[in-house]
């Protein structure tokens, strides 16, 4: 198969491009694996790379219910950013934006990912001050960001709304210049193709049915596919969350939401960056291909359909234009939605369980996407070690029991106003 | 778009209502030491039929009950809180 | 002019008498009413209208509907301008302005069209595995990032604001019927002579369907006739509503169906008064889709190029828009219907050349209508090249074994129309949409609608009844079974009646063998330029499920989301992986069928409709005073008032500030949310919501109450007064106004509906103002009518009164007074019904006049606030405890309240926390700013990240909200600090290191005048 370069792509152009192999192995399940991921998007593929590469554990499984990257992966914004105030979020959100940064080379499949900046833009004095105390503390944590203001935004975001008629005028906004997009799938297959390399077996179709657990400690899983036995069982199955820790018995501080995604019919370069309203539920961003790719908020419900429902794309739709008023001309190509694990505070859950050799990771609310490659990587090691890394430690599961919650936005135990 | 049906006012659009929550939750009796946390955090979040509360907000400002499919969102029943949903 | 070369001179649907002029890339030409854009061009003689989006090769029509792959025009211009608009839905007006996209400098010579030299080196998904370079950044990707966007999209966009209209209907109805051709047509007629409510939608410029393009008998005569009277009789029953250019476009949870109207896209510009685009949301007790077929093409060498076109197009152009779109034409097909078109064509004068049929027994009935027009059919034959760059010139051709291999020597036929036939595909999106899992019937070669999920039931082609004699019949019987389903009598009526014609099966062939020498690309999807090849590269690398092979390649990513290109892609990778195609299933569809206007979607709750403006009754007399406003939520609140053209911000909050300390000033506060809580367990209810205790509180006072959420986080504050023995108001912040009143219906119906209390917000009907500063009394003595005394109404005193003054022989105007005060001064709020909101504010500002009366603003109001170290918005930021407030003691320990058992948790009572302080710069001279974090005093200048092993800078605390006071003479500051209660006195260093700032603060007690809160009560 070879390495992934100009070259080879080059040398296909001569012999019709038939030299290329599967971009991964489709084994067969064995009976035992030293561990097991049950979820293969990009955070299962992320952790089995790691626990291979970092760990030297490469008598592993990703079991896949569908295909790879067919869940939340393949479903999201492509939005990544570390722009977070609170600790426990702003050194694992960093560590990932900082694997990112590498991540094409050190899978050697072009994730696309592109710096174009992320801005949050502010409609008030109090927002921009709120805005400051977060970009202070992520300067201060070490962390790129910039407080633009209401002419610097408009440099970036020419197309928002600077009129007088403007609903929500724009005071300014935090900018952070390392984050922007990346290309979704890509990631998935990159990490499975590297993991794949590195001798991880990806099994796709083989649905989890069960997770066996003697005594208190995880001995393997079931699955459509027979059963598999293994010391370590690592979920990453973020919407599904609840759904596989209920079969090792546990409760979680989740309920799973809708979230609706939008994408423009393709266009010629038309906004560079990736913007956020702040007066209302709207983000957008333009993929490689032209689409502009938009969302706002969950529709507000339970739910695990993968389709929502047309009030909130009116909303957001609403939104958009209220920021963006060239926007109603332009035409909405698709919409769809995936399932989120809304946790009770925002923020996601990686680390042990309550019962052994049972590892979560889940809880990503809407921003799983950007935080792949740092959950893989915290994950891999919480798994390998048995215990979690400094960067994750804030995000373990007790957390809730203790009080020591990480609420971003200060919205207090409703999911779905996170 | 989903439709409930007030048992107030009859059916109505989604847009007229707000979610509320898992139906099923039992706060514990004021006094009571036991039993907040799994009230304010664990949930069952099932896929499938859930018992939920909405708010008919823009309506008879009243909490309806509704159980609904959350794999589907068929709407199964409504009822009036408290005395589950018929 | 007579540029319309193409036209026929008779036939079709088209208007002659009404000629109708545009241009297409600067050229001006010609057509007719009744033309689409795709039509007119046509009929002009132009087959290079677009190029493709990778290889920007020349592109043509190639359908005459809805899943245009290719003919993506940029319509309008200027703010108006519509890029990727497909020229086959465009109606063609007078005036109409398009020109082609995608090109450069032009669309005869797109230098871009390079690409086509390299096209072996840029594969599928080539850019995953290349652009990366060896050195761990995103430089390089993004330089290469940079070039791609700009070749990449297709048509471009404009940044100038759309002056158009949006408008939104809902309506509602028993049988909702979705397409207008025949199937639908007579769904709609059986299910309306039920007398239900039908609504009936189509998404082209009339009704009709295929019935328009086809040239069919119904009942015996002219299909035309039967459209006529079914129009006509639709459209004056009083329990129909036709909708004509509506598309509906996505199907919704309990059969709510969204539809988009084009009221005046077929205009130069919209009529006044009247919107561009309107979104129907239709919910129907029952559902008939009838949305037809959309037609497959075959896949073959350079198969893309301009005069290739869909079978059934080229029928319809001839039939419905009397254009002839190729004189010499090859027809090449899988299946029987392909044949009606070389018929049609050849009656309208074109010479067929041959019919290639893929199939070695060939058709069934219609070849004898073929034979005896005389045209040559080839059964057993693939088209596998087409020769001609710009312009189809021939078409070379193989004979096929048994097994569908190529065999023998490859001919050619000279030609400029080469029409493709793959069959037709059910147009399954709606079906789709509520979850139906499509099904596939190898027989048919099609995918069908699956078991439904909603109720709902297909009818005509999209069920796989592709016949017209099926399409009426199957049509017929939806209609009479949805009215049934709905309710009614079912209707007795006859059903319409189209001769049967007896058919053979389409073959499930689509690619086509590779031409012998002269090699060429096969395209799969045209609009996105993915090739069979593509396919097969995916196949190999293992992107085999059909949502990788989409993801992959971009198959079906185009705007017409792989209409023309989705079944014979599957059908190339069943074969490569040696599976049925249906075993490779097919992705899911999503809503919107064709894309939308996000203008339609937003309607017009745009501009000042979004979120509207909230004002209070006062608003109109701070506009005359010249305020300026700031924002709170939806509300607009006077942020100050300038005492003359100028006065900064500074100067005049600084101003009013003293003015309040030193007179009196008048304060609109309005906005503050308003409860009013009633019911023998109202004091019980409100020991249960607020952690302080209620029982003891007399009628006639008022109390600050604080509330926690269940997790013991501060939730909101304000004063609840007792107005009666049952009766109590309570007020909110602005912000969370509307959040309590959920919050507070939600315990009593849900939580505990035992308890006999009822809460109503009474936000909106009660003006109130603050009347703050020491002459506050004497201000209000004259126009109040009850005792003011410190005695008959202390501090914290509330009750009823009237407001007199006014004019000579003015009614007093009842009311509401709370002795409360949040500037920390002697301070009364007065609220009045919100009708006499202004003229009570009137009346007190002229009561004031002799003490030298201010209004005062939000800046003044936020600093005496900080001088009095009370906490507001920024310090109740949803993660503060009462504790870290300062307001621990406030926790009664005698009964429970929401939230006290997890206040206790360890985290919530750790000692470390950071806790409410006040600031203050050692120097003494500069100002604080919010948002700032405060540090160790010598903690380092700069920060390394932990993540790559350095150390970050520890955050102690934070400032929440700055001011100055005036009475102090220096800035002022509060915030919050780990262990701060205990550092008083302690210096730390205030970072803002967004705008390079440091300053030394000073830890200091957050009551900055007034610590004993004398002046209140004076």
């Amino acid at each position: 198969m070879g390495e992934y370069s100009v070259w080879s792509v080059l040398r296909g152009g001569l012999t019709g491009q038939t030299h290329w192999k599967r971009a991964w192995r489709d084994p067969d399940p064995k009976p035992a694996y030293d561990a097991i991921i049950v979820g293969g998007g990009g955070h299962g593929l992320a952790t089995a790379f790691y626990l291979a590469k970092l760990h030297g554990m490469t008598n592993i499984a990703v079991l896949e219910k569908g295909w790879v990257g067919g869940g939340n992966t393949g479903r999201n914004t492509t939005i990544v950013r570390s722009n977070y105030m609170l600790e426990g979020n702003a050194h694992f959100y960093e560590k990932s934006l900082q694997l990112w940064e590498g991540l094409s080379q050190e899978l050697n499949y072009n994730v696309m990912f592109s710096q174009r900046g992320v801005l949050n833009l502010a409609h008030s004095d109090a927002q921009m001050d709120g805005y400051a105390r977060r970009g202070n503390a992520m300067r201060l944590n070490g962390i790129d960001a910039e407080l633009l203001t209401r002419e610097q935004v408009r440099a970036w975001a020419p197309m928002c709304d600077f009129s007088e008629r403007a609903r929500f005028p724009i005071h300014g906004g935090l900018l952070q210049p390392r984050g922007g997009t990346a290309r979704h799938d890509a990631v998935a297959w990159g990490f499975a193709r590297a993991a794949d390399r590195l001798g991880v077996d990806i099994i796709q179709n083989c649905e989890v049915t069960g997770i066996d657990v003697v005594e208190g400690r995880v001995t393997g899983v079931q699955t459509s596919r027979g059963p598999i036995k293994a010391k370590k069982v690592g979920l990453a199955v973020a919407g599904h969350t609840t759904q596989l820790a209920q079969m090792a018995g546990l409760r979680l501080p989740i309920e799973s939401h809708l979230l609706q995604a939008m994408v423009s019919e393709p266009l010629k370069p038309w906004i560079d960056c990736v913007v956020t309203f702040g007066a209302g539920h709207f983000y957008i961003s333009q993929s490689d291909k032209g689409g502009l790719v938009f969302g706002g908020d969950l529709d507000g419900y339970n739910s695990f359909a993968q389709r929502g429902n047309l009030p909130m794309v009116e909303h957001v739709v609403q939104c958009g234009v209220a920021l963006m008023p060239s926007l109603k001309r332009l035409r909405l190509l698709r919409h769809w939605g995936g399932v989120m694990d809304m946790t009770m505070d925002g923020s996601p859950i990686i680390g042990k369980t309550p019962v052994e050799g049972l590892y979560l990771n889940g809880g990503w609310c809407y921003g799983g996407f950007k935080a792949t490659p740092g959950s893989g990587w915290v994950f891999a090691y919480t798994m390998a070690q048995d215990r979690p890394h400094e960067l994750n430690a804030a995000l373990s599961l007790d957390r809730f029991e203790r009080g020591a919650v990480l609420d971003e936005r200060g919205a207090g135990p409703t999911p779905g106003w996170h | 778009m989903l439709r409930i049906d007030c048992p107030w006012c009859g059916p109505r659009d989604m847009v007229e209502f707000t979610y509320v929550g898992d139906g099923t939750l039992r706060r514990p009796e004021i006094g009571a030491e036991d039993g907040h946390f799994d009230y304010v955090y664990l949930r069952d979040n099932p896929k499938g039929p859930h018992v939920e509360i909405w708010r008919h907000g823009v309506g008879c400002r009243r909490h309806v009950a509704v159980t609904r499919d959350t794999a589907t969102h068929e709407m199964l029943a409504t009822g009036k809180p408290g005395e589950g949903a018929s | 002019m007579t540029g319309q070369t193409n036209r026929l001179q008779e036939g079709g649907r088209i208007d002659r008498a009404q000629r109708l002029s545009f241009t297409f890339d600067g050229a001006t030409m010609t057509g007719y009413a009744g033309d689409t854009l795709a039509s007119a061009l046509l009929a002009n003689g132009v087959s290079l209208v677009a190029r493709s989006f990778k290889y920007h090769r020349p592109r043509g029509i190639f359908s005459a509907g809805p899943e245009e792959p290719n003919a993506l025009v940029r319509l309008r211009g200027g703010e108006r301008v519509e890029p990727n608009t497909r020229a086959t839905m465009i109606p063609l007006y007078d005036g109409l302005v398009a020109e082609s996209q995608n090109r450069w400098p032009s669309l005869g010579l797109d230098l871009q069209a390079a690409n086509q030299l390299i096209a072996r080196f840029i594969p599928a998904g080539f850019y995953y595995k290349t652009f990366m370079g060896p050195w761990s950044n995103t430089k390089l990707w993004m330089r290469f990032e940079h070039a791609i966007r700009r070749a990449a999209g297709m048509g471009a966009g404009t940044h100038a604001p759309d002056p158009d209209d949006y408008d939104k209907m809902s309506a509602h109805c028993e049988v909702l019927v979705i397409g207008g051709g025949p199937a639908g047509l007579a769904a709609a007629r059986a299910a309306a002579a039920s007398g239900l409510r039908v609504v009936l939608v189509d998404e082209r410029e009339e009704f009709g369907g295929r019935l328009l393009f086809d040239r069919e008998e119904i009942d015996g005569a002219h299909a035309s006739h039967w459209l006529a009277e079914q129009t006509a009789a639709l459209e004056a029953a009083p329990n129909v509503r036709l909708l004509s250019r509506t598309t509906a476009f996505g199907y919704y949870d309990q059969n709510m169906v969204a539809c988009v109207e084009r009221v005046s896209d077929h205009l130069i510009e919209p009529p006044p008064h009247r919107p561009r685009q309107r979104l129907w949301t239709i919910r129907a007790k029952e559902v008939v889709l009838a949305t037809g077929a959309i037609e497959q093409p075959l896949v073959f060498a350079d198969n893309d190029r301009p005069g290739v076109m869909l079978a059934g197009a080229a029928r319809a152009y001839v039939n419905h828009y009397g254009v002839l779109p190729g004189r010499k034409v090859v027809v090449a097909t899988n299946n029987d219907d392909a044949y009606r078109s070389a018929i049609d064509l050849h009656d309208a004068g074109a010479s067929i050349e041959s019919i290639i049929d893929v199939r070695p027994g060939g058709a069934g009935a219609l070849a004898a209508a073929a034979k005896e027009r005389g045209i040559n059919v080839l059964r057993g034959y693939a088209p596998v090249k087409v020769q001609g760059r710009r312009k189809v010139r021939r078409l070379a051709i193989l004979k096929l074994d048994a097994d569908g291999k190529p065999t023998g020597a490859q001919r050619a036929a000279d030609c400029d129309l080469v029409l493709v036939s793959g069959g037709w595909q059910p147009t399954l999106h709606l079906s789709s949409q509520t979850g139906a899992k499509a099904m596939w019937d190898a027989e048919k070669g099609c995918f069908l609608p699956g078991p439904p999920r909603q109720r709902e039931r297909s009818a005509g082609a999209c069920a796989g009844g592709f016949m017209l004699a099926e399409c009426l019949a199957q049509g017929h019987a939806a209609g009479l079974e949805a009215a049934e389903a709905a309710g009614a009598v079912r209707p007795e009526l006859e059903a319409p009646r189209a001769a049967a014609v007896a058919e053979k099966p389409t073959r499930l062939y689509w690619e086509c063998p590779e031409p012998i020498n002269t090699p060429g690309k096969k395209f799969v999807d045209h609009q996105d330029d993915v090739t069979a090849s593509d396919v097969r590269l995916a196949h190999r690398e293992g992107y085999v499920s059909v949502e990788h092979l989409k993801r992959y390649t971009t198959l079906g990513m185009g705007t017409d989301q792989g209409k023309t290109s989705n079944i014979p892609g599957f059908a190339i990778m069943a074969k490569a992986r040696g599976v049925e195609i249906g075993a490779t299933g097919t992705t899911t569809f999503r809503p919107p069928y064709t894309p939308v206007a996000l203008g339609a979607l937003a309607g017009p709750e745009v501009g000042e409709h979004y979120m509207p403006l909230r004002r209070t009754p006062m608003d109109s007399w701070h506009v005359e005073r010249g305020c300026e406003w700031i924002d709170a939520g939806l509300w607009r609140r006077p942020r100050y008032y300038p005492a003359h053209d100028g006065e900064s911000l500074f100067d005049a909050y600084i101003r009013e500030t003293k003015a309040v300390r030193g007179a009196v000033g008048l304060c609109d506060v309005t906005t503050l949310g308003k409860i009013d809580i009633q019911g023998p367990d109202a004091g019980e209810f409100l020991n249960r919501l607020y952690i302080n205790g209620w029982k003891a509180l007399p009628v006639g006072k008022a109390r600050y109450g604080l509330m926690l959420r269940e997790d013991g986080v501060v939730l909101d504050d304000g004063t609840t007064s007792r107005l009666g023995e049952h009766h109590y108001l309570m007020t909110t912040t602005t912000a969370n106004a509307v959040r309590i009143m959920a919050w507070i219906d939600y315990h009593l119906q849900v939580v505990w509906p035992d308890l006999k209390v009822k809460a109503t917000s009474v936000t909106e009907q009660w003006a109130a103002m603050a009347v703050a500063g020491p002459t506050a009394r004497r201000l209000l003595e004259p126009v109040i009518d009850r005792d003011l005394s410190n005695e008959a109404f202390p501090f914290m005193a509330a009750g009823p009164c009237r407001l007199l003054g006014g004019e000579e022989g003015a009614a007093p105007i009842p009311g509401r007074l709370f002795r409360i005060s949040f500037s920390g001064e002697l301070a009364y709020e007065l609220n009045v019904p919100a009708d006499y909101g202004h003229e009570a504010w009137e009346r007190l500002m002229a009561a004031g006049a002799p003490y030298d009366v201010v209004p005062y603003g939000m800046e003044a109001l936020g600093n005496m606030r900080i001088e009095k170290g009370h906490v507001a918005g920024p310090e109740l930021d949803g993660r503060t405890t009462a504790d870290d407030l300062g307001l621990g003691r406030m926790m009664s320990s005698k009964k429970d309240f929401i939230g006290a058992r997890l206040a206790r948790r360890e985290d919530l009572v750790r000692p470390d926390r950071k806790q409410f302080v006040g600031l203050v710069p050692v120097d003494g001279r500069t100002a604080l700013k919010q948002g700032a974090q405060l540090v160790a005093k010598d903690a380092p200048a700069t920060a390394g990240t932990l993540a790559a092993g350095g150390t970050p800078i520890r955050m102690e605390g934070h400032v929440t909200s700055t001011g100055f006071s005036p009475e102090l003479g220096h800035p002022i500051a509060l915030g919050l600090v780990g262990r701060g209660r205990e550092r008083l006195g302690e210096e730390l260093s205030m970072r803002y290191p967004l705008r390079d700032l440091t300053v030394p603060v000073r830890i200091v007690d957050p009551v900055f005048i007034d610590a004993e809160g004398k002046r209140v009560h004076g």
